[in-house]
């Protein structure tokens, strides 16, 4: 059994290329948005605009300017899945498509979906999505087809800068740590990780290392996994089961003993 | 902000608000009849024959609009039977999972039941029919067996839509618990609006169950009501969602004309024998029926329009 494997991006070096969007578009053969037909987003040099089922990466474009357009900054980030180790999509998913390989990272089985798009919803970062050509919900799959034979995933290795970093989780939360602190010395004391920690949905196995809060980059604080409302969400409609049925027999049962009482009537089978 | 905006929309659309609501109906319908079975009149056997017939016609529904909604509908087995190793695919915790094995499983009960009434009311002369073990069907301990067991099956199929919504990260529906709740006892309101509505139609209801269901409606509007202030009040900050056209429609549409108008009609009617026409009841059930479909509507679509930060653009 490998080693868990993942990403970390440093979204500090992220120059805003978009090599890894497209390495992963030729890699996994993605097609083209509306048969090559795209909007422009018209508001940022961000046409990707999300995550779905032909965008397995996305780089972010943050523009952080005052109104005089005066200190400001871009943050940039490749998003992608995050390959949970507590995953939402894989606990829903009802058809058993959606796996979790041996690099410990989560694939969807497109031959087996049938596109119901229960982990759409599940998903805490609003990853997944229908693929229009499968008609299967898809995402990345950490390039599985890649790492069994001993590849790096093609946006990592397209990467320039070495914003996307492939390797075993161990080794790359090392080298995160020590990135947190290099920042932290050179006085950017807003650095931090994000989904390193295990608190966070067992640990990502796509973790970031970001400059802001988790919300500014489009991250929820977070994320939960759905399985949290279903104990109380079933125990509430199995008392509101229970209520109908004694509204029901008060109702029906009531009626048809006052008339057994009063007429002596007998049931029809008795 | 809360964490569930920051989500993507499964595009579950009018297909599945139909189904939720044809889904409850089929479930509700199933339980009324059943009571109607165990503690009826009868003179209330057509009756209890059009609960069965109502559930297997909602579930047969139910499964076309499930199966037409998938992109792969060829595929729609995958989730009875895992398609790569060909062993059943359960999985309790996944109330999609659950859900399929429910519909099925409703299906079975109210296709059984549906025979039993077919034998009971004798209006094919199929040679099938008068096969023993079909006749058994119709037989009061398989009858009543029959509809002990489905009844479990009825409330699954009417409960846990809500629950499926609420195990997602979906603003409004994992923001609450009381979604499955709520569309049990609207899918309980709206069954009994159907058969009121099907029982003056069709004329097999007699104003004693006329009374009986309208009573019973009145009872689940009262927990509707009580569960949809539970609901509102459970959502936090995601309620914001609602301030606008979708909570329009809920105070209106549901609240207003799904549930306080028809419950002032049925005051003022009160005894179906006072009401030979039984207009006012009619259209109370009708105005019920509106707004059980309006509060799938509001519930699914104010959720499906929240596409609030994904793109990750902000600006200062």
């Amino acid at each position: 059994m490998p080693e868990p494997m993942g990403f970390y991006t440093d979204t500090t070096v992220c120059i805003g290329c978009k090599a890894c969007e497209v390495a992963c578009k030729e890699w996994n053969q993605l097609p083209a948005t509306n048969g090559g037909c795209h909007q422009m987003s018209g508001d940022s040099y961000d046409n990707t605009q999300r995550l779905d089922g032909i965008h397995w990466r996305h780089v972010k474009f943050i523009e952080q300017f005052a109104e005089n357009r005066e200190g400001g900054r871009w943050l940039m980030m490749s998003d992608v899945c995050k390959h949970c180790a507590h995953a939402g999509c894989l606990e829903v998913c009802p058809t058993g498509a959606i796996i979790r390989t041996e690099f410990d990272t989560v694939v969807i089985q497109s031959d087996a979906c049938n596109g119901c798009r229960d982990c759409i919803s599940a998903c805490p970062f609003g990853v997944i999505d229908i693929n229009p050509v499968s008609g299967t919900a898809e995402k990345c799959t950490l390039c599985y087809d890649r790492l069994q034979v001993g590849m790096v995933p093609a946006c990592a290795q397209a990467c320039p800068t070495q914003s996307i970093q492939f390797g075993t989780i161990r080794e790359l939360k090392q080298r995160a740590t020590a990135r947190v602190a290099q920042l932290h010395g050179l006085g950017e004391q807003r650095a931090r990780l994000y989904g390193a920690d295990e608190n966070m949905l067992g640990g990502l196995n796509s973790f970031y290392l970001i400059v802001d809060e988790p919300e500014v980059y489009g991250l929820p604080r977070d994320p939960k996994l759905p399985s949290r409302n279903l104990v109380r969400s079933s125990l509430l409609s199995t008392l509101g089961a229970v209520a109908l049925t004694l509204l029901g027999l008060a109702g029906f049962r009531h009626r048809r003993m006052e008339e057994v009482a009063a007429t002596g009537e007998r049931r029809p089978d008795a | 902000m809360p964490d569930t905006f920051f989500t993507a929309s499964p595009h579950w659309e009018w297909f599945i608000i139909l189904y939720f609501f044809v889904g409850g109906i089929a479930g509700g319908s199933f339980i009324l009849a059943a009571l109607l079975d165990f503690f009826g009149r009868p003179a209330d056997r057509a009756l209890v024959r059009l609960g069965y017939y109502v559930a297997l016609g909602g579930v047969a529904v139910s499964g076309i609009l499930l199966t037409a909604d998938l992109p792969r509908p060829e595929r729609f087995w995958h989730m009875l039977i895992e398609s790569n190793t060909g062993r059943p695919m359960f999985k309790a915790w996944s109330p999609m999972s659950v859900g399929v094995w429910g519909v099925s499983g409703f299906g079975l009960f109210a296709f059984l039941a549906s025979l039993g009434a077919v034998v009971e009311a004798g209006v094919f002369r199929w040679r099938v029919l008068g096969w023993a073990p079909i006749r058994a069907l119709a037989a009061r301990g398989p009858a009543l067996a029959i509809a002990g067991v489905g009844s479990l099956f009825g409330f699954l199929l009417a409960g846990y839509t809500g629950v499926l919504l609420a195990v997602s990260n979906r603003p409004i529906w994992a923001d609450s618990s009381f979604l499955g709740l709520l569309f049990l006892v609207s899918a309980a309101s709206t069954a009994a609006a159907c058969l009121i509505l099907l029982g003056i139609w069709r004329k097999v209801a007699s104003p004693t169950a006329l009374d009986q269901l309208a009573r019973f409606d009145r009872g689940a509007m009262g927990l509707e009501l009580v569960a949809l202030v539970l609901f509102l009040g459970s959502l936090g900050p995601a309620a914001r969602l609602l301030f606008g056209w979708w909570g329009l429609l809920l105070v209106v549409g549901v609240v207003g004309a799904g549930i306080l108008v028809p419950l002032a009609m049925e005051r003022r009617g009160r005894k179906a024998e006072a009401e030979p026409g039984h207009r006012r009841l009619a259209q109370a059930s009708a105005l019920v029926l509106l707004g059980g479909l309006l509060l799938r509507v509001v519930v699914i679509l104010s959720s499906n329009g929240t596409h609030v930060i994904g793109s990750g653009v902000s600006s200062r």
